[in-house]
């Protein structure tokens, strides 16, 4: 077993330095990596481009990095949720490129995968093929997106084990594992560390070899964004 | 003249046995509160959930199952979870039968805005893109004016698009539309609502061959 184990998030965190391009796993709130935003902001680094789905909300998430203006760029699909937000974008201090949520999904994949650029129907005549590669196949427009290029991806699972294997939890999943693997350096934290030989090699999520550092998170408050229920019977 | 929950009951009539279908935020969300139930439909949530159910009892929520549009659901039997690539695997890959989403302006020859008001409102376009570039069945649910009284069913969009020449179905507050090559074809009037007063809420052309029928709802 190749041990990926590290101490706590200080040593998982090591080598993260001003200007550095981050992924961030999470759909809203829901499965994002909350020890290492923490951890982000104790180590005040900033210039920060991070890749991530959403922009946290104003005291939470991704919110906290942005309100201390540490962030320079954020590629997302869609940031609705954070005033901060919205106050630097349109001040001109935050750089945002809007993508289709797919193509994210897609980019960091190839990433993972080693494709260097995908072709996806996903823009195509809209303002976000402006100014890029398109091509038809089959009769159906096409625009060529590159695959990311980042130095960090920071993800969250449920359980892990020290060999570095992830298992996710519910829609908390969502662009996790398709992060990993696809920076120089995959740190994931989990709920569960747990001893080797304890995860079902049949449901692995993702296997160890995409992930360089694993810790287990101090605590998480897993948010909920918009509790809906409805009255019990 | 129909409120959101009646456009959302007339969608839900498109709804057929065997499909998977992808619902937008807002009115499209209540289209799953009208299908028909006797027979068989998933709901795909793109942030990663096929065989969505009801929202939880108080009490049951959990932060770690929510639909796209952040909110806590519960699953069905049968229900999966995946990630994002895969969900839009799924999107992209044509194996979502029915797309429904909302929209701030539709053009006639079927492009869609809904994800950008330049200098006023920027939130992105989350899955919309994806969703409209491949879907084959995309039915838009959404009023047929906007706050100001200005037809959202135009010859052109002027807002920044999402798609072009996707939009297949229109179900608005007045009429059920369909994109035709000559114009919105006028298919069905709201319960209540005249030609005349769809034709003065509609700036696009619009096509009206014979009589046209009452929606049942």
């Amino acid at each position: 077993m190749i041990n990926k184990k590290v101490k706590n998030v200080q040593e998982a965190l090591q080598g993260v330095t001003n200007d550095m391009t981050c992924m961030f796993g999470g759909f809203g709130l829901s499965g994002i990596p909350e020890n290492a935003i923490a951890q982000l902001v104790k180590l005040d680094v900033n210039g920060l481009t991070c890749i991530s789905n959403n922009a946290g909300i104003d005291d939470f998430g991704l919110g906290l990095l942005l309100q201390k203006k540490q962030i320079k760029k954020m590629v997302s699909s869609y940031v609705g949720e954070n005033d901060a937000f919205e106050r630097q974008m349109l001040s001109g201090e935050l750089d945002v490129e809007l993508i289709p949520q797919g193509t994210l999904a897609e980019r960091c994949r190839a990433a993972q995968a080693g494709f260097p650029a995908i072709y996806t129907p996903a823009g195509y005549g809209t303002e976000v093929s402006e100014g890029k590669e398109t091509r038809e196949f089959d009769g159906k427009m096409y625009v060529l997106e590159y695959a990311f290029k980042a130095d960090f991806a920071f993800v969250k699972a449920w359980k892990g084990d020290a060999a570095g294997n992830l298992i996710f939890k519910g829609t908390a999943r969502n662009f996790n594992p398709n992060m990993c693997g696809a920076a120089k350096i995959t740190v994931a934290e989990v709920e569960e560390l747990v001893p080797l030989g304890t995860l079902d090699p049949n449901n692995i999520h993702i296997p160890g070899i995409f992930v360089q550092r694993i810790f287990q998170g101090d605590v998480y408050e897993k948010r909920i964004e918009q509790r809906t229920v409805r009255p019990k019977l | 003249m129909l409120d959101k929950n009646g456009i959302a009951k007339r969608i839900a009539q498109e709804v057929q046995d065997g499909f998977y279908v992808n619902l937008g935020i807002g009115i499209p969300t209540l289209v799953a509160n009208y299908v028909r139930n006797d027979i068989e439909v998933e709901f795909q949530s793109e942030n990663g959930v096929l065989g969505m159910g009801p929202f939880p009892f108080e009490g049951e929520e959990d932060a770690d199952v929510i639909n796209a549009g952040k909110q806590t659901i519960t699953t069905l039997p049968g229900a999966s979870f995946f990630d994002s690539a895969l969900s839009f695997s799924m999107i992209r890959g044509q194996h979502v039968d029915l797309t429904i989403l909302g929209a701030m302006e539709v053009a006639q020859n079927g492009d869609i805005a809904n994800w950008k008001i330049p200098g006023r409102m920027v939130k992105g376009m989350g899955g919309a893109m994806d969703l409209v570039a491949s879907a084959e069945n995309i039915i838009v649910a959404m009023m047929h004016t906007n706050k100001r009284g200005d037809s959202k069913l135009l010859k052109q969009c002027s807002l920044p698009l999402t798609g072009v020449g996707c939009v297949k179905k229109i179900v608005t507050n007045l009429a059920v539309l369909e994109v035709s090559n000559k114009g919105f074809k006028l298919l069905e009037r709201a319960p209540g609502v005249s030609v005349e007063e769809i034709i003065n809420a509609t700036e696009g052309d619009l096509l009206i061959e014979g009589e046209v029928l009452e929606m049942k709802i």
